[in-house]
């Protein structure tokens, strides 16, 4: 495995994975049914003293 | 017995200190074993004064382990106005340089000693007490592994006495933000991974289902940290008992490696950890919880995402390939985005509660870190252009925009998290003076205003000056010029960063005096108390 092999899985398949996995992120973060759940996780450093 | 095994470990300790200072090869490297024999013997012998043979109090499970945070929030105050004083006096060193005093407090000892002093001694103890305060409050978990949490604190004050001790005499890696030899180098290692440990342990054993987003950024900075430190400090001690050591890494790669780590210190230690702290604390103190929580998410994977990829652009129209310096670029400009996001989210958190801003010198002072969070998130990637980097780079304009950030962000959000936390830590009711916040809030902002502005200015011009070509094509000034021009410039860099260290002191006095649990006679904030309303007669309404 050399340079080049390493750079070129980097720029194609390995950016494809990393972007596909950012998508998929900020995907589950907005479903919908995320919201009722989002603004319950908001709440818990008010919960504590 | 108290403390048995920790005096058997570390008279151990401190005896392969003295051996090594016997056998080192070099004078530095004996020196600084001696520093660290001293060091560890005089822990040892307070270890030995505290110890007693008393059954052991049962330790109450349930409770929080707030001990070492304590500590630490003091550490974080004690090194802040240590390492802004070191700033203050290389400030001056530049503008009078008969203040370098031979050997040891010359300027290239002393630069070192104030970056490493504010960014790892006041940063590094800022994140770590409020890493430990917030992964409790928010796992309602006591700390994992019983004094593990000791071992992490004393064993990063030791790695801090030895870097800043180990400056002084001399010894240097010149790697930047990264100057400590290699076996400062492998001690720091092993209390990271303590520190890893440590923080994981609590996360896995929490009560809250869910992991809030605090410490998302918090563990990021951990685990991201554990492998710059790592990687950027290949090395290959020249002996066992010397000093020095060289790098894995040669010419352009070694550029490189630096610089991934040097500009993701300043994204995960100086970004991701602090964004961990504004999101706990700034809900905490305006008593709501953040503006939109799915937008930290998005925040926080956009931020470690794009991050890691935008080193390169600290060697702009170097030997490094076009490509890497164009991807660089790049990825600082797409930063933009995440970076603001951010701050929006925890400006916005105060909406509908603006009123605080007027009555609450400490919400006042986590609004303006995160306004100066935005302010050099934007300038950073417009300076990672190269055409605005080939006027910028090597100008003091760099170092007017590391402490806007470093200043700003960093320790405006971190005084925040210490006033919040410090009487809640000691049971106080509240701080010995909101006054003197406020105090401080202003001579700090003067003062960071005053130091980015100057340095503006003087950067702009120091850049103009080396790229100004005559009709002939010949440098019209010569590099002695520019310094000579600059003199006016530092002198009033050094009064803003005496300004902003006036405030250090000014809180340091406050929380000294709120530890020691006086409370200071005073006017409340003009705002803070609505002013009493007439009583009307008749008024069923308000009956």
């Amino acid at each position: 495995m050399d340079y080049n092999l390493m750079r070129e899985f980097a720029d194609s398949w390995g950016l494809l994975a990393m972007a596909l996995f950012f998508v998929g992120c900020v995907a589950f973060a907005l479903r919908p049914v995320g919201r009722g759940q989002a603004d319950e996780a908001a709440r818990i450093p008010l919960k504590d003293d | 017995m108290k403390f048995g095994t920790e005096i058997v470990l570390l008279s151990l300790f401190a005896f392969a200190a003295l051996v090594a200072a016997g056998f080192g090869v070099d004078e530095p490297f004996r020196q600084h074993m001696c520093v660290l024999f001293f060091a560890v013997a005089g822990f040892t012998a307070i270890l030995l004064r505290n110890t007693d043979f008393k059954p052991a109090v049962p330790i109450d499970r349930a409770a929080y382990m707030d001990g070492p945070i304590r500590f630490g929030a003091v550490a974080t105050v004690i090194w802040g106005v240590v390492g802004m004083l070191v700033g203050v006096v290389i400030a001056l060193q530049l503008a009078y340089p008969d203040l370098n005093i031979e050997p040891w407090f010359n300027f290239g000892r002393l630069r070192p000693l104030h970056t490493s002093g504010v960014v790892f001694a006041f940063g590094g103890n800022a994140l770590l007490c409020t890493s430990l305060y917030v992964v409790q409050r928010t796992c309602r978990a006591r700390l994992f592994g019983g004094n593990l949490a000791w071992f992490v604190f004393w064993g990063y004050q030791l790695f801090i006495v030895m870097a800043a001790t180990g400056y002084l005499l001399g010894i240097t890696e010149s790697r930047e933000y990264a100057e400590p030899e290699w076996y400062v180098d492998l001690w720091l290692t092993i209390v990271w991974v303590a520190y890893l440990l440590l923080f994981l342990g609590t996360i896995l054993k929490r009560k809250e289902p869910h992991i809030y987003v605090a410490n998302w950024f918090y563990l990021s900075f951990i685990v991201t940290i554990a492998m710059l430190h790592v990687v950027n400090n290949l090395s290959m001690p020249v002996s066992l008992l010397g000093s020095k050591s060289y790098s894995a890494f040669s010419g352009v790669q070694d550029a490189l490696t630096q610089w991934w780590y040097g500009h993701n210190a300043v994204g995960f230690f100086l970004t991701a950890g602090f964004l961990g702290m504004m999101y706990y604390f700034v809900p905490k103190q305006a008593n709501r919880p953040v503006y939109s929580y799915r937008l930290s998410i998005i925040h926080f994977w956009a931020l470690i995402f794009l991050y890691i990829w935008a080193g390169p652009h600290h060697l702009h129209y170097t030997a490094l390939p076009d490509w890497a310096q164009t991807l660089g670029m790049v990825f600082s400009i797409m930063l933009w985005m995440p970076s603001w996001g951010g701050m929006i989210n925890g400006v916005m958190t105060l909406s509908g509660a603006w009123d605080k801003l007027r009555t609450d010198p400490i919400i006042r002072m986590m609004v303006m870190a995160i306004a100066f969070y935005g302010m050099s998130t934007f300038e950073g990637p417009m300076m990672a252009i190269k055409t605005v980097n080939s006027l910028s780079h090597y100008t003091d304009w760099t170092i007017g925009h590391v402490h806007s950030g470093a200043l700003g962000w960093v320790g405006m959000i971190s005084f925040g998290a210490i006033y919040f936390m410090v009487p809640k830590l000691w049971n106080r009711e509240r701080l010995y003076s909101l006054r003197l916040v406020n105090w401080h809030f202003w001579l700090a902002t003067l003062g960071i205003v005053v130091y980015a502005a100057v340095m503006w200015v003087s950067g702009v011009m120091q850049g103009l000056m080396w790229r100004e070509y005559d009709e002939q094509g010949f440098l019209v000034y010569s590099f002695a010029e520019t310094v000579a021009a600059m003199h006016p410039y530092y002198i009033m860099r050094a009064i803003g960063g005496a300004m902003y260290l006036s405030g250090a002191l000014i809180m340091a006095w406050n929380i000294a005096m709120t530890i020691f649990g006086y409370q200071r006679e005073e006017d409340p904030m003009p705002g803070s108390i609505p002013a009493l309303q007439r009583a009307r007669s008749g008024a069923g309404k308000w009956a």
